[in-house]
């Protein structure tokens, strides 16, 4: 393959990853997003599409991660990792036996801001599907077998990044970035939190996240509007109105730090990060437009031609801007050779000052746009896709009428809005730099 | 990139060998009172919009219709991969793949990526062991753009020095990423060495670094030469456009491409029937989870007597494709022995496919007692077989896969350009899903006794002896130094 997909230097990123489908524009004429209320006051959009004899439902509840109580970090994961092993009277063989009986997918995962849930079942199975679902969302049993069998999982996994020079710098680019605040929590846990972590504080994050007062909705398929109220209520009003949520505090990300971690690895990992912007900052726009020439996923950025075409110091480069809840971050990665990892810091630092003082030419920042709008919809051409796009938007708060606005609004940006991006966020900034391998990057001469 | 399925669920992806039957339970989609899926399935029509064509210069195209949105998903798939190259050439496919997005003299200096970029395309390729593939997504007038940049680089691709040095240092960085850096990757390349001591299946299709590093501009053009022509090619396009305009652009593009060469039969050094178990095993102070897999060489779809992939199929479900797995009920649910457990068959291939087992032991479980208790799972699978519930629960499953996979344009593009890559027919993916209904409890006992015999290739992965699972002794250092 000629390069990776961003998506997977990025798992450290999700939000950025969320963003930057909002950031492609959805064609008009071919979706209809329709607002469902249920008769139970549950909201849902809706693409209504019968091509293929499908269902797929997103959904999200705000409070991620960074919910998890000191001490008792990776809870919310683990609490993920165990709704669909046993809910109701079903034990996990009965419910995953059900599942795989029906052909019906059903899972959850977590990032720093939110839980998410996925739905996906054929047509002919729809109404047991929703059952299937409502009881992982309302009764999960948090039986002692799958907690003991997933418990063993999670901790090999935190076992196994130990050793993963992509995972280990990602946890020490989070602690840089974050020190204390909630986001440097390590999302999957410690050996010591999994080891000590009860069915009850399970149930007890499950309780304090689930509630219809933070929920969003997204369905996608052959269903109408009239078919899915009753459903939406089936699974979802029996949760709480109101959600127990600690309130997190917005953060600055730190800038400067470098810190290198010594691994014998044949590469040198290298995660970058400056403070960037939320999603509702008016400059928003004009800064994912920057950092596309920057560092964006297509052949053409600075850094892929910098550091991939002319030097060959690397397979993959990246740069993307991750927005969070209470924060927002400009970061990248790249894997590149040891005994030149000094360089590649060297050259991926130019191009982010050539950035902050020349910025793009007007033929870039066109090209850019070009780029930008003309993906128009190659985002949105499954039912999963949308599903998630739709969840995105409007946990994003972007409106509904947003797939309609955005190619405006790219267009809209000037060389000016670019410049003023790039100097706010760039401008006589030290970046943090992780880098993980043989050799610090630092000690290296250029 | 080496393009062999590594999850079970890539490799059910690719062993649902296209079953794209758009509507095929639309029928009965209001009957939610009874809501299995249908079992007459032998009636059904798939991929009812395909179409198939041929040039006068050999190219083959493929049409998908798919009007959901007004995008299309342009593919040119070539019959050459690693298993094609010279001896001592490993690597060569996936070198050119890169090389070509270099330019040529019409488009210089990657004149076709730019495009792509200012249109808002996606593009990529990907090189296998049977085959390497390149493709765009874009919107759908600008499909004749990517078929006449495409016809163009199949024929007048331009390399020098200048761009071929640092393009063969990516590769070697490309290789240091997926392989180098991964224990269990160079378990695997290792353990496929010794699987294929004959065949080329067994040498990495990114090639060994030392082959690679002697790589260059007349390497990668002796390559283009032999396979890069029309009759040689497979054109897919999947997306919102008909048929007959699809072939009309074509006649126009590809149609201009004079047949290059005529690359003949793909024959291959045969694997000779080794007997035994070879073992491989790699230690490493990185590994932190130690693992156990095994790899039997078996028929393929394209190598099998009729039906014989098909009830591997249900062979590897049926073994490790669930939690209701033999595989993962004993070892993970039964025998608390293993955090995972699961199964794969790598159907698709020219030649020989693979058949694999893996599992992942808990803290304080041995390799060597996992794979005792992995063998009486065998040797009870071979013995009694399966059950018509798990038959059935196979079947539904794996149609109900075929299904979803309708949901991509991509994945069916993927789906049929593979198939005609290995060997097999349109026919033959388009009748999968009937093939595998047509499965019997007896073809599954009979595929699983011949094939998953005691001769195997069987791979540790190690911590290392002193490594007591206290990972604290040997945890990675960090040096900090703010604000410099």
């Amino acid at each position: 393959m000629r390069h990776f997909s961003p998506m997977k230097l990025s798992r450290f990123f999700s939000i950025a990853l969320t963003t930057g489908f909002l950031g492609l524009v959805f064609p008009a004429h071919a979706v209809e997003i329709q607002r469902v209320v249920s008769p139970g006051g549950i909201e849902a959009w809706l693409v209504e599409d019968d091509t293929v004899p499908i269902i797929a439902m997103n959904f999200a509840f705000e409070g991620g991660t960074a919910q998890d109580p000191d001490g008792k970090e990776g809870v919310t994961q683990f609490m993920t990792a165990m709704l669909d092993e046993g809910a109701g009277e079903l034990d996990s063989i009965a419910y995953k036996t059900r599942l795989e009986d029906l052909a019906i997918g059903i899972s959850f995962s977590a990032d720093r801001d939110h839980v998410y849930g996925s739905l996906r079942t054929l047509t002919t199975t729809r109404d047991e599907a929703f059952d299937m679902l409502a009881l992982a969302v309302n009764s999960p049993r948090f039986d002692a077998e799958p907690l003991d069998r997933v418990r063993a999982q999670m901790v090999s996994n935190v076992r196994r990044e130990e050793q993963e020079p992509d995972a280990v710098a990602g946890k020490v680019f989070m602690d840089a970035m974050f020190g204390d605040h909630p986001y440097a929590k390590p999302s999957g846990g410690t050996l010591e939190t999994l080891g000590s972590m009860s069915g009850e504080d399970l149930e007890t994050q499950k309780t304090r996240v689930f509630a219809t007062g933070t929920l969003t909705v997204g369905v996608v398929g052959a269903i109408d509007a009239q078919t899915l109220a009753p459903l939406l209520d089936k699974v979802f009003t029996d949760l709480p109105a109101e959600p127990d949520l600690a309130v997190i505090a917005d953060v600055d990300p730190n800038a400067g730090a470098q810190v290198h971690v010594t691994l014998d690895t044949p590469q040198t990992t290298v995660l970058f990060g400056l403070p960037g912007l939320k999603r509702d900052d008016p400059d928003y726009q004009a800064a994912f437009v920057m950092n596309h020439i920057l560092g964006g996923g297509s052949f053409t950025s600075w850094l892929y031609e910098e550091v991939r075409e002319k030097r060959g110091l690397t397979y993959g480069v990246y740069s993307y801007l991750a927005p969070y809840e209470h924060t927002g971050m400009l970061s990248g990665s790249a894997s590149t050779r040891a005994d030149r990892a000094g360089e590649t810091v060297a050259v991926i630092l130019d191009q982010i000052q050539r950035m902050a003082s020349e910025g793009p030419t007007e033929d870039e920042l066109a090209s850019a746009k070009r780029f930008l709008t003309g993906s128009y919809g190659l985002r949105f051409d499954t039912s999963a896709k949308i599903a998630r796009q739709l969840v995105a938007l409007k946990i994003a708060g972007l409106g509904i009428d947003y797939f309609d606005r955005r190619n405006a609004e790219i267009e809209a940006v000037t060389l000016a809005d670019v410049q003023r991006a790039a100097k706010r966020l760039l401008e006589g900034q030290q970046p943090t730099i992780v880098s993980v391998g043989p050799v610090d990057p630092k000690t290296m001469v250029q | 990139m080496p393009n062999f399925p590594q999850t079970r669920k890539q490799l059910r992806a690719a062993a649902i060998g296209g079953l794209l039957a758009a509507g095929l339970f639309a029928g009965t989609a209001t009957a939610s009172e009874t809501p299995k899926p249908p079992e007459s399935l032998a009636a059904l029509e798939f991929a009812p919009g395909l179409s198939h064509h041929t040039l006068d210069n050999g190219l083959q195209i493929v049409v998908i219709p798919d009007r959901r949105a007004p995008v299309v998903t342009h593919m040119i798939w070539y019959k050459a991969g690693s298993a094609d190259e010279l001896p001592g050439q490993s690597g060569i496919a996936h070198f050119l793949e890169h090389l070509m997005f270099k330019g040529t003299e019409n488009n210089p200096d990657g004149a076709f990526s730019k495009t792509v970029a200012e249109i808002g395309g996606q593009e990529n390729a990907f090189t296998s062991l049977d085959f390497t593939a390149y493709f765009q997504r874009v919107s759908k007038e600008h499909l004749p753009t990517m078929m006449e940049m495409e016809a163009d680089r199949m024929q007048n691709l331009v390399l020098n020095d200048e761009v071929v040095a640092p393009e063969r240092d990516v590769v070697l960085e490309e290789r240091r990423q997926r392989v180098d850096s991964s224990p269990s990757s160079r378990l695997h390349e290792m353990m496929n060495a010794i699987t294929f001591v004959n065949h080329p299946y067994g040498s990495p299709v990114i090639g060994w670094e030392s082959e690679i590093e002697a790589l260059g501009r007349e390497e990668a053009f002796a390559f283009y030469d032999r396979f890069y022509t029309p009759n040689n090619a497979i054109l897919v396009v999947a997306g919102d456009i008909d048929a007959e305009q699809v072939v009309a652009l074509a006649e126009q593009t590809y149609g201009q491409v004079p047949r290059r060469a005529e690359p003949g039969t793909r024959v291959r050094p045969a694997e000779p029937p080794l007997q035994g178990v070879r073992r491989a095993e790699l230690e490493d102070p990185r590994v932190r989870q130690e693992s156990l897999s095994m790899i039997w060489i078996v028929p393929s779809s394209a190598t099998g007597d009729p039906g014989t992939a098909e009830a591997l199929d249900v062979v590897s479900y049926a073994l490790g494709g669930s939690t209701n797995s033999a595989l993962y009920k004993a070892l993970v649910l039964d025998q608390k022995l293993a955090i995972n457990a699961g199964s794969y068959y790598q159907s698709s291939a020219l030649n020989d496919g693979r058949f694999g087992v893996y599992a992942t032991p808990r803290p304080g479980v041995s390799l060597e007692t996992l794979e005792a208790a992995i063998e009486t799972v065998l040797a009870e699978f071979l013995d009694t077989g399966i059950s018509a519930e798990t038959l059935a629960r196979a079947q539904r499953n794996m149609i109900a896969d075929a299904v979803y996979a309708q949901d991509s344009q991509t994945t069916l593009a993927r789906i049929f350009g593979s198939a005609l890559t290995t060997g097999s027919t349109i026919e033959d993916v388009k009748t999968w899903p009937q093939r595998i209904m047509a499965v019997s409890e007896g073809d599954v006992l009979d595929a699983a006794n011949t094939y998953l015999g005691p001769t195997k290739v069987i791979g540790y992965l190690r911590m290392p002896s002193d490594t007591t699972g206290d990972a604290a002794a040997s945890s990675p250092s960090a040096t900090s130094d703010e604000r410099t």
